[in-house]
Formats: C-alpha cells, sequence, structure tokens
C-alpha cells in the first residue's frame, strides 16, 4: 500500500496545514541539531585541542588498522558462517532422521544463545590469547545457524513442481540440489543473506568487550590516552566509518534485490521476508 | 548446579536486571517505534524524512557503538546524572524502535486497500484512518515479528554488561574471574536467556490468539 492511501489527496486547506507542520517539524529537528551543535560547542567538544590527535599519522594509522581489523574479523566471519551455514541446512534438508534432529537441535541452540555470551565463553574457556578467534568463531556460530534457516527457507520456497520435475526425469537428490534447487533458492535469498552479512559486520564489534583490538576498541584505546580524552570527536569520527561500511553493503543487497526483479529471466521465487528482518535487530 | 544454588541471589539480581532491561526498553521502544512508523507514512514531507534517516542510521549502527555513544560520550554533554541503567535503556530502545518501525510498517501495509479507502469515503482524517482502522489491523500481522524483536533485544540486553550494568552477562563475567568454570556458567546463563525467550514467546502467542480472528 503506498503511503498515498492513507490520506486523501490534500485540498487548499490540507496542504496549507501540511505546510505548517511540515514548518514546525523542520524547525524541531534544526532546533535539536542546534541544541546538540550548542552542547557540544559549550562542552569544548570543538576545541582544536581535542581534534590534534587525528592529524598525527601515527593515530591515524591505529584508525586505519582498527578498520582492517574489524573488516579482517568480518571476513573470516563471513566466510566460515556461509559455510557453516550450508552445511547446517544440508543436515535439515536430509532425508535421515537423524541427521535432521542433530542439525536442527544446533540451529536451535546456537541462533537461541545471546552472541556475547557465546563469544565471552570462548574467549575466557578457549582461546585466551586469541580474541579474535573467539570472536570469529562465536559470530560463525550465531550467524551459520540463522543463514542455515535463511538457506532453508529459500530451497523450501522453490515451487514444488520444480523438484517433482526433477525427480520426474529421473535426477538424484544430490543433481537436484545442484542443479536445479540451490541455483533458484540463491537467487531469492540473495538479499536475505546480504542483510545478514551486514549483521555479521555490526557484530564484529563485539569484539570491544573482549578486548579484540577492532575499530571500536582502538577508538576507546586512542581517546583514553589522549590530551583531554576526545571521546566525542572520536564517536564523531567513527560512527560515519561503521554506518558507511554498513550501508554499502546494505545497498548492494537493495541493488542484487531490484536488479533481480527487472531480469529477464523473471523475478525469483517469493522470499519470506519478515524472519530475514528480524534477525537483522541481532 | 553447586554454582548455581551458592550464587543464587546473585543469578536472580542478574535475572532482574535482564528482565527489567527488557521490558522498560521494549515497552519506549514499541512507542517510539509506532510514532515513527507513523511519521514515515505521515502526509508530510519533513516527518517522512526524518523517519527515514532516523530507521537508516540505527538500522546501520552496531549496538555497541551505540552504547559507547551514550555511556562514553553522552556524560560529558551533560548528562551525567543519568545511571547507568537509563542510558542503557536510551541505547537499547532507540536501537529497537527501528527495528519495531519496520515491523509496524510492513504490517500496515498488509492492511488491505478498501480499510484505508472505506475509512477516507466516510471523511476520517490521516490520523483517525491510522488510529481507528489500520493500526488496530496492522497489530495482527505486526504481532509475530514484533515478539521475535523482543526475544532479540533480551540477547541485546547483554552488551549492557559489558557497560556496568549488572545483569546476566556480568553474572557471568563475575564468576568467571572468581575462578569457576566458564562452561558450567555458561549453561546456567544460557538457560536463563532461553527461559526468558520461552516465556515472552508464550506471551505472543497468548497475545495473538486473543487477536485472532476467525475466518
Amino acid at each position: 500500500m503506498s503511503a498515498s492511501v492513507l490520506y486523501d489527496a490534500p485540498g487548499p486547506r490540507a496542504r496549507a496545514r501540511n505546510k505548517i507542520i511540515g514548518a514546525a517539524a523542520i524547525a524541531g529537528i534544526l532546533g535539536l541539531l542546534y541544541f546538540v551543535w550548542y552542547r557540544l560547542d559549550r562542552a569544548g567538544q570543538f576545541d582544536a585541542s581535542l581534534w590534534d590527535p587525528f592529524q598525527y599519522t601515527g593515530i591515524q594509522q591505529r584508525i586505519g588498522e582498527g578498520i582492517v581489523a574489524t573488516l579482517k574479523a568480518f571476513a573470516l566471519a563471513a566466510v566460515f558462517s556461509l559455510v557453516f551455514g550450508a552445511t547446517l541446512a544440508a543436515g535439515r534438508l536430509s532425508d535421515h532422521a537423524p541427521v535432521r534432529w542433530a542439525a536442527t537441535t544446533v540451529v536451535e541452540l546456537f541462533r537461541g544463545m545471546p552472541l556475547l555470551i557465546m563469544i565471552f565463553a570462548l574467549y575466557v574457556g578457549v582461546f585466551t590469547t586469541e580474541p579474535l578467534w573467539a570472536l570469529v568463531i562465536g559470530l560463525t556460530l550465531y550467524n551459520g545457524a540463522v543463514q542455515a534457516e535463511i538457506f532453508r527457507a529459500g530451497i523450501n520456497a522453490v515451487p514444488k513442481g520444480q523438484s517433482e520435475a526433477g525427480y520426474a526425469i529421473g535426477l538424484r537428490k544430490t543433481q537436484l540440489m545442484v542443479t536445479v534447487l540451490i541455483p533458484q533458492a540463491v537467487r531469492a535469498m540473495l538479499p536475505s543473506i546480504i542483510s545478514q552479512l551486514v549483521v555479521t559486520l555490526k557484530d564484529t564489534s563485539l569484539g570491544f568487550i573482549i578486548t579484540y583490538e577492532e575499530l571500536l576498541y582502538t577508538g576507546k584505546l586512542i581517546a583514553q590516552t589522549s590530551q583531554g580524552f576526545p571521546y566525542i570527536p572520536m564517536v564523531l569520527v567513527i560512527a560515519p566509518i561503521y554506518i558507511a561500511m554498513c550501508l554499502t553493503l546494505s545497498g548492494l543487497a537493495t541493488w542484487i534485490e531490484r536488479r533481480s526483479r527487472r531480469s529477464p529471466k523473471g523475478a525469483p521465487v517469493e522470499a519470506p521476508e519478515a524472519e530475514a528482518a528480524v534477525a537483522e535487530a541481532e | 548446579m553447586n554454582v548455581l544454588l551458592d550464587h543464587f541471589a546473585l543469578f536472580r539480581e542478574g535475572f532482574l536486571g535482564t528482565v527489567e532491561l527488557t521490558a522498560l526498553s521494549g515497552l519506549i521502544a514499541l512507542v517510539l517505534g509506532v510514532v515513527i512508523a507513523a511519521f514515515r507514512v505521515s502526509p508530510v514531507p519533513p516527518l517522512r524524512y526524518f523517519g527515514t534517516t532516523w530507521v537508516l542510521l540505527f538500522r546501520n549502527t552496531p549496538l555497541t557503538l551505540l552504547f559507547f555513544v551514550v555511556v562514553l560520550a553522552l556524560p560529558r554533554l551533560g548528562l551525567n546524572t543519568w545511571s547507568f541503567f537509563q542510558l542503557a535503556i536510551l541505547a537499547l530502545s532507540t536501537y529497537t524502535s527501528a527495528f519495531v518501525c519496520e515491523a509496524v510498517r510492513s504490517g500496515i501495509n498488509t492492511v488491505p486497500l478498501g480499510q484505508a479507502e472505506a475509512a477516507r469515503s466516510i471523511g476520517m482524517t490521516f490520523t483517525q484512518t491510522l488510529r481507528l482502522i489500520v493500526l488496530p489491523q496492522a497489530t495482527r500481522t505486526a504481532l509475530p515479528p514484533i515478539g521475535s524483536l523482543m526475544i532479540a533485544l533480551t540477547r541485546n540486553s547483554a552488551i549492557a554488561g559489558g557497560f556496568s550494568v549488572f545483569e546476566l552477562f556480568s553474572v557471568q563475567k563475575t564468576l568467571s574471574e572468581e575462578g569457576y568454570g566458564i562452561w558450567t556458567i555458561f549453561v546456567w546463563v544460557a538457560a536463563a536467556y532461553l527461559l526468558l525467550a520461552f516465556a515472552i514467546s508464550a506471551l505472543f502467542r497468548f497475545l495473538e490468539n486473543r487477536m485472532a480472528v476467525a475466518r
């Protein structure tokens, strides 16, 4: 339903009223922004001395290293979680009941656990000196379980006639999966898969809590040891970096979705969308 | 078993901390999310832009970064009378509100067109249409995703434990510092979260049944 269904095309009076409300809203938003700026200014957060550290090449380098560390954890976790997810999905779609049960248990277990609790346990219990691996394995277990559900939903969303036709011409299950179901499922689920990768990227910041030196923790270390504790300048530098990284990935998802919808092969099968949207909150 | 029984008071306090965090920020997020969703479908363009920016911003910010902002940066702007608990609720509720907004908006989209058209044709204004006709029906489809969001919120609230709020994650940290085996603690803390998740999904299933209409 487009937004305009909820209200009539505005006449002259409604237009005037909407303009007044709009002007008030703009004034309110600008006022809020000014208030934030004013408080920042009054707290001396725009003092050149607080922003000085960002001019040192050493500090710039450390922020760069933080970004690299974040991307490294993300890349490892992304690859591992896709592999783990594919394995679990194969298990859940297996013809053998015990395999199905095992895979379902693993998926439900890791999906239901708070990620931080898992990462912390892995950090204390297994990888005491290697916070990177605690983070990567934790992210892999959780996101792999979610990706498995996305894969499974995608394969189940392929119309039943496809697999029936495959079996009718004598394909075995593996052949059917590889040549018929997976290509169609991946096309339909690619946006959801990438959205879940955005979640993985966002969750690398949990490394902050187990002192893995990714972008956020590096930022804290720099702010802690610099003159005047420039936490706010640090946030103003780091937050856009994070948001830009996430927006690039989600932009990719939207682009692929739009592109496949007008593809000459026709729109992909309808993807079960609600579940993916919820998973993003993690 | 011993870890749980010996430190039952600690576990209880942590459990209650998580429950409080979830309940309060969940409530605020629901209200905020519905308001932002209303902004996003309103006839006033600046409000629509505000809603869109809000969702875009908070959906693409890591929650840990948001905690970093409220706990380490906001007190320098004069919010220093707020306790860590209140700051944590601020972070959790603004973050979750963006997701609630999306759930509500997709709920609004599933209400049949004829409903809004009928409301308009008997002369209802935008607010009346939304409040009396569309939102009550949107609730029905928005409830299951909101339930999952609340469960996710329970798990997300663990991050607050990393920022000086006492809840279940802090229990895990404290006990592991005291030298108990991490996996025994892990099992009990995880069980507590699972218990909460079951309680929330039972609550939402009850609400769904109440709202269900015979078709």
